[in-house]
């Protein structure tokens, strides 16, 4: 645990050297990683370490910086350092902290610090990881090999201190179990994974099913093919269809809109897809990865709905965007330690649908589930979206066979509105999450 | 485009400097950390047993500045400093990090990282010998020692050179960040080295539009393991500015891209990320240890067509993805990887070499002192060929011609491969024609490189902004190709 009366110190110091605002923070972390590899202990991995970092105001100029020493001769050469740094920055009139009105943290118990965790040792971690790997191993007689499997826990604590009067800190746990097979058939081979995490050791999946889970995961790629280019219906299973989703934080973020960098940009009250997406994000929620009290500036963690049934209803803002927009700040600030605030999601989501995934499936006639998608190929200034995929051909509402080496691309404009059902698996495995998502057509690019 | 300008790669030059005490070195002078201290912390760490131990000390001094509308709204400056300790006991790695350099923190990490052993140590410690040291980058005045205003103004410059160029452009932003690294790296097996790392990089990136048309953006910069000197004359912020620009109002007037198979010309630089994604991951040890790799056992096999050699070299004066040593205290070298087509070798760190019974590629490299060292690239490359770069776009009736790219991603185990170009243009009877709008290429690692069928001469490395993650650690890494062209490769637009 550290001591608030670090940033707070750090925050009067800088007032007393002539800064007109200032904030602090200060994040520890302490990590464990036990790592096993064909059925044997591979990798042990056991640390912490601390940093706080600092903004100051000078009037309307701002500088930065961080420090990975603690002590007050180190906070202090901090403290300097930002003050160096804004007195040769230029006056940038949106440049603030939040209105002292808007300050505040969530008061409701939201269970992000578990004790149970800790109370896990080593040989029980290691011995979670081996089962899972024996697991995915045992699972089917073409898993020859792997790649791994890892129990880790994660422990944290985040401070916050500004000049307005807002100090607050919470504390964060969190471990994860994650298997990673490889499956071979003839000369090809082919990887993939399962994983689960939680915030409490009590809510983790079994080594027996994460193992499972990722032994499926990987033979169904086994004999994968190319399938002609062409156009068709896509399927986004759970875990692509997060990225998918992350695509649309991108778009909705402050930053972009008020930089006209993406295509959601003035588009507030206009309908922008189709009336199956309703997006959320929620800061709120007790025990998931995306839940703080407060964010990044000190300002309370909120649900804000940002497309109601295809309608865009609102952008996700820090204080900074907010002022440039004339709008108010949503509670989405994010930063590491330093610099000006980004603007981040708390648990941003597409709410579930009625319909089950295997539903889904079987409704379509012809066309592509996908189960990976790799490459960065989506600009969320035109829309543009074209990446590499991996998944399985349906015929008859059936799977047919794998598929790998081929692309999907289209607009991710034309994608919303062409969102013809989203299923009713929705599932919190990190602060983004999707159900199953059905486009009506993309471009599949193959032989 | 600049694809007939050729850059030769430059011969490994360097200054040889004298052994250097420790006590005269950075860690020596600022922290008091001496010999015997090191051999009494590798002691404790191979105090439970185990093959091999060694320590990784780091202090980063790093600035970041940024313009954004004309402002400079962003500017950062911090200090990092740590110890990584790493305990190899067979097959097993035990790894703890202190961020304090107190004499018990340091143990007490060496005790946590000792868990992994159980057993006497096999290791006879006598000494340390310190490797003959070479400055790859000779960098006189790192730019974390000139004073702010000037670096302010690299990215004042850029701006204002970005925002003349042409009244489309309605967004801009320019950051320029260095990182002076000093390291420490003393081992069990007798390695003593020390190494001081500068790193500096500009970027710029523009939005265009026509009237209320869809924007565009465009992205520029460069850099490496150098000083301010860098970015006067050919690489100066105006320079990348207009580089920018240029590639934003390009995108104003593109078509869709094509979406299928085609023959894909590269043009020279920036394209070598294919090389990387293609053949690099794959070739790196600890996947071939552990038989995760499309290139697993496949040494002295034809895995690309005769007319392609492929480098990683980390000796490359000024690159950014060059080191004097590894982050294992290796010293780096040249490595090849494909010759004439047949696969020649592995990328080796320490851990793997041992295992397979070779010897360290002077890969082992490393996020900071919070990570275990992994085998990774440096700057990899493809060696020049005959043809004239005109005569391969001449030869090519209908194609896509890729100038620049975002970046790539492979599936080591299954081979695939993904990499998105930034620009592109389409091949028409011989001729560079319309330009095309974000377009995916794919493709698997052992088969890409059999339908390359011509090669140019002029290969060039890429402008210094490469960065690789893999496994949740990233470095900066360099590329470089020729124009080079591909007979069959997917590509993934959606005009028919």
């Amino acid at each position: 645990m550290m001591d608030p009366a670090v940033a707070s110190r750090a925050v009067r110091l800088a007032l007393e050297r002539g800064a007109t605002d200032a904030e602090c923070t200060l994040a520890e972390g302490n990590e464990f990683s036990a790592q096993v590899r064909m059925r044997a202990l591979d990798t042990l991995k056991d640390a912490g370490s601390r940093r706080a970092g600092l903004r100051v105001l000078l009037g309307k100029r701002v500088g930065s910086a961080h420090t990975s020493d603690l002590s007050s001769a180190g906070v202090q050469q901090m403290v300097e350092s930002a003050l160096a740094i804004a007195a040769i920055s230029t006056d940038d009139p949106y440049a603030d902290l939040p209105d002292p009105s808007e300050l505040g943290s969530l008061a409701a118990d939201l269970q992000l610090y578990w004790e149970d965790i800790q109370g896990i040792d080593t040989p029980a971690r290691i011995e979670a990881a081996l089962e899972a790997e024996e697991a995915a191993l045992s699972w089917d007689p073409r898993i020859t090999n792997s790649d791994g499997a890892t129990f880790s826990a994660y422990s944290g604590e985040r401070i916050f201190a500004n000049s307005r009067g807002f100090l607050g800190s919470y504390r964060t746990s969190s471990c994860s179990l994650s298997a990673s097979p490889v499956a071979r058939q003839g000369d090809t081979m082919e990887r993939d994974f399962w994983y689960s995490s939680a915030r409490s050791h009590s809510k983790l999946e079994s080594p027996a099913a994460v193992g499972r889970r990722a032994a499926e995961r990987t033979v169904r790629r086994l004999g994968a093919r190319k399938v002609p280019t062409q156009k068709a219906p896509v399927i986004f299973d759970t875990v692509t269809a997060r990225s998918l989703i992350g695509n649309i934080f991108e778009a909705v973020e402050g930053d972009a809109i008020y930089r006209k960098a993406s295509f959601l940009a003035g588009k507030l009250g206009e309908r922008v897809a189709s009336e199956n997406v309703t997006v959320i994000d929620d800061g709120g929620l007790p025990g998931l990865f995306g839940t703080s009290p407060f964010d990044d500036e000190g300002v309370p963690s909120r649900r804000t709905v940002v497309i109601d049934r295809g309608v865009l209803r609102s952008y996700l803002l820090n204080s900074y965007t907010a002022r440039k927009l004339g709008m108010r700040t949503t509670g989405n600030a994010a930063r590491g330690v330093t610099g000006n605030a980004g603007v981040g999601h708390g648990n941003f989501f597409l709410e579930k649908g009625e319909r089950s995934a295997e539903e889904i499936i079987r409704g379509i006639p012809r066309g592509l589930y996908v189960t990976e998608l790799i490459g960065h190929g989506v600009n969320v200034v035109t829309g543009d979206y074209s990446r590499g995929a991996a998944g399985l051909w349906i015929e008859n509402g059936e799977f047919a066979y794998p598929v790998s080496e081929i692309t999907i691309a289209a607009n991710l404009q034309q994608m919303l509105m062409d969102v013809e059902a989203a299923g009713s698996d929705l599932e919190f495995r990190g602060s983004v999450a999707s159900p199953t998502l059905l486009i009506r057509e993309m471009t599949i690019s193959g032989k | 485009m600049r694809n007939s300008t050729s850059e030769s790669i430059p011969s490994q030059c360097y200054a040889e400097i004298k052994r250097m005490p420790l006590s005269d070195s950075f860690f020596g002078q600022k922290f008091g950390i001496t010999e015997h201290d090191l051999e009494s912390y590798l002691s404790d760490a191979l105090g439970a047993g185990g093959d091999y131990a060694d320590l990784y000390f780091e202090y980063l001094a790093t600035s970041q500045l940024s313009i954004d509308e004309s402002i400079v709204k962003s500017a950062v400056q911090g200090v990092s400093l740590g110890v990584g300790v790493r305990v190899i006991a067979g097959e097993r790695t035990g790894y703890a990090y202190s961020g304090d350099l107190s004499p018990e923190k340091i143990r007490k990490a060496a005790r946590v990282a000792a868990c992994i052993a159980n057993g006497p140590s096999k290791v006879d410690k006598t000494g340390f010998e310190e490797a003959h040291r070479r400055d790859l980058y000779p960098v006189v005045t790192a730019p974390s020692d000139t004073s702010l205003d000037e670096r302010v103004e690299l990215v004042k410059r850029a701006d204002r050179a970005a925002r003349a160029a042409d009244l489309r452009v309605f967004q801009v932003q320019a950051s320029y960040i260095d990182n002076l690294r000093h390291v420490l790296v003393a081992t069990s097996d007798s390695v003593l080295s020390t190494d001081r790392q500068p790193l500096t990089r500009l970027g710029v990136s523009v939005l265009a539009r026509e009237d209320n048309g869809i924007p565009q953006r465009g992205y520029s910069g460069g850099g490496g393991r150098v000083g301010l000197e860098f970015f006067q004359l050919e690489n100066s912020p105006e320079h990348f500015a207009l580089e920018a620009v240029r590639q934003a109002v390009v995108q104003l007037n593109a078509v869709p891209a094509p979406a299928g198979e085609m023959t894909v010309v590269l043009g020279p630089g920036w394209p070598g990320v294919l090389l990387h994604e293609a053949v690099g991951h794959g070739l790196e040890a600890d996947f071939n240890r552990k038989k995760v790799s499309a290139f697993s056992d496949r040494i002295g096999q034809q895995v690309a067509s005769p007319l392609c050699s492929v480098v990683d070299d980390g000796t490359i004066r000024n690159r950014r993805g060059s080191l004097n040593v590894d982050d294992e205290g290796a010293a780096t070298q040249e490595n090849v990887l494909i010759e004439k087509g047949i696969l020649r070798g592995y990328l080796f760190d320490k851990l793997s070499s041992r295992l397979l019974g070779s010897r360290t590629t002077g890969s082992g490299r490393r996020e900071s002192y919070q990570h275990i060292p992994m085998p990774r690239m440096t700057n990899t490359f493809m060696l020049a060929g005959d043809s004239d770069p005109e005569d391969i776009i001449r030869s090519t009736p209908r194609g896509l011609y890729c100038a620049n790219f975002g970046g790539g991603q492979v599936d080591i185990t299954s081979g695939n491969f993904v990499f998105s170009a930034s620009e592109s243009y389409l091949i028409e009877d011989g001729h560079i024609t319309r330009p095309v709008r974000g377009a995916m290429l794919t493709g698997n690692g052992p088969e890409a490189l059999k339908h390359v069928s011509m090669v140019g001469h002029d290969l060039k490395l890429d402008q210094g902004m490469g960065i690789c993650g893999k496994e949740g650690q990233s470095v900066p890494v360099g590329v470089g190709i020729p124009t080079v062209k591909i007979d069959r490769m997917t590509v993934g637009g959606t005009a028919s």
